[in-house]
């Protein structure tokens, strides 16, 4: 019992961390001083380092997508549909997911070694002792430029994603290049656009403030930062997951 | 307070503070006067570096009240500490230099927040701060491209950038070899005796605290002279025994001590 008591616990007091880091993060951002260098060397190393590897899942998926799709509506006879499907499968689901996942995987793991390695060189306590608030300085760039990357690499995955589905479709279907870009437009609406956009904002947050969570609560030297690392892009990737549920569920609620 | 007496520039009262289960310091009281050094001395887990954070309001105390140049930091928030920070400069275990930021930047990194300081007096009072610790022609340099020691002491530059009232030392001769540490020890004594700045050391190595309480500095010479056997009446001792005061006193009154522990700190 004693055993559960302690794990309960512990699981409470995480959640009540990471809520207060939230909290102060947010608080934060209406706060001077802004550290807008910071900001935009993290969009670059979010944003623009995370381009090959999201470039190569969306066309990937889409590529793969597309075969499998062609598959299934090749019994109904009508693999003309294929475009549509690859179209609302990314713009819905895959691309704000995979994406998502993609860069917890690269930026979350880097956010929490990075923070985890000043924590453990003292240098978090240093930056305190300069009268730099860390959150501020620290956290809150890599949530502003997550929040603002996130959704455009989603954009991009996307795009490239329809792009690997059509080279599929071309290629290995042999299917007609109009067919598929007519049927991949007509399908695609406002709605599924709202969908697809609001997702990698949400998870944007989980992405940013998981990563940074993980990095600032590193206890343990070297190992604590490996430990720290691994807990951050299993924890924002499963968050990811979860979320993702719960706004579709929600959307489709209120959208219909 | 008694007029003319002497005015502490750190003092606890019965402080109090667990990790856990665990007391990591229990019922400190001490006070250190302006202008005086006070060395603390311990068995590694015993509390010292703790104490040099509750000290710089890094970490709160569970009980007991901390005032650091007349004001109560015991449980200020990290915004209004500021203020009280700006006047006290620490030395790291291990130096704590930003990794991202080349050594001029590392040492000048305090006036982001003082914007009363223009760039033009902050970059000449960073020069300054590394020509006091002989390491002017590293301005341009990552930490990463330093040896330790030159780490070390670019991490006593940045503590001194602000010309701080008081000085906090994270052992820091930890892991140097012997002519690195005594280049340091040698700074720590010339920072004390020419600024007149109060200073807590924590270490662990006997040599450096009688170092620090047995030499001065000689400007004409350049180098430390030693002084008569009974030291400097500016610098105490406090001893730390699992997180409780095994002893506060002079150098005459550690080297008179009777108690086991405390004698393995003077022989």
């Amino acid at each position: 019992m004693g055993l559960v008591d302690d794990y309960a616990k512990h699981r409470i007091l995480a959640v009540q961390d990471f809520t207060l880091l939230s909290t102060r993060t947010l608080q934060s951002l209406f706060r001077s001083p802004r550290y807008i260098t910071d900001i935009i060397q993290q969009m670059d190393f979010i944003g623009f380092g995370s381009l090959p590897i999201v470039v190569l899942t969306g066309f990937f998926t889409g590529a793969v997508l597309a075969l499998q799709m062609a598959k299934t509506l090749a019994t109904f006879g009508e693999t003309s549909l294929t475009g549509q499907l690859v179209m609302l499968s990314l713009v819905r689901e895959l691309g704000p997911v995979l994406t998502s996942l993609m860069v917890a995987g690269r930026n979350s793991s880097g956010m929490a070694s990075e923070l985890g390695s000043m924590v453990v060189s003292e240098q978090i306590e240093a930056m305190r002792a300069l009268g730099t608030d860390p959150v501020k300085k620290l956290v809150a760039p890599r949530l502003i430029a997550t929040v603002i990357m996130l959704p455009m690499l989603t954009v991009i995955s996307d795009f490239i994603g329809l792009f690997g589905g059509f080279a599929t479709s071309f290629f290995v279907i042999r299917l007609n290049p109009n067919q598929y870009w007519y049927s991949a437009y007509q399908a695609l609406e406002y709605e599924d656009i709202f969908q697809g956009l609001l997702k990698p904002f949400v998870f944007a947050f989980i992405v940013a403030l998981v990563g940074c969570y993980y990095g600032l609560r590193t206890t343990g030297g070297t190992q604590g930062v490996g430990k720290s690392t691994t807990q951050a892009v299993v924890a924002a990737s499963v968050l990811i997951l979860i979320c993702d549920f719960f706004i579709t569920k929600l959307l489709l609620w209120m959208l219909g | 307070m008694n007029v003319g007496a002497p005015e502490p520039v750190i003092q606890f009262e019965n402080v109090t503070l667990s990790f856990g289960d665990k007391p990591a310091l229990e019922n400190i009281s001490f006070s250190l006067d302006r202008g005086e050094t006070m060395i603390l001395l311990g068995a590694t887990g015993s509390g010292k570096s703790v104490l040099l954070k509750l000290a710089m309001g890094l970490l709160a105390p569970d009980s007991g009240k901390i005032f650091v140049l007349g004001q109560d930091i015991s449980h200020m928030r990290d915004l209004d500490l500021f203020a009280v920070r700006q006047k006290i400069g620490m030395v790291f275990q291990e130096g704590a230099l930003f990794d991202s930021l080349k050594v001029g930047e590392n040492v000048g990194y305090v006036f982001e927040r003082m914007p009363e300081v223009n760039a033009a007096e902050a970059e000449r009072r960073v020069l300054e701060a590394l020509r006091f610790v002989g390491l002017e022609h590293t301005v341009g340099l990552f930490p990463s491209e330093l040896s330790g020691g030159m780490r070390r002491r670019v991490a006593i530059a940045r503590a001194i950038v602000a010309q701080p009232e008081l000085m906090l030392y994270d052992s820091p001769t930890a892991g140097l070899d012997p002519i690195t540490a005594k280049r340091i020890m040698t700074l720590i004594v010339k920072q004390r005796d020419l600024r007149q700045v109060s200073s807590l050391l924590v270490t662990h190595r006997v040599q450096d605290a009688w170092k620090l309480a047995l030499s001065y500095y000689d400007p004409q010479q350049d180098k430390l002279v030693t002084m008569s056997r009974n030291g400097d009446s500016k610098t105490s001792f406090l001893v730390l025994r699992e997180g409780e005061i095994a002893f506060v006193g002079s150098l005459s009154e550690l080297a008179g001590h009777t108690d086991s522990y405390v004698k393995k700190f003077v022989t």
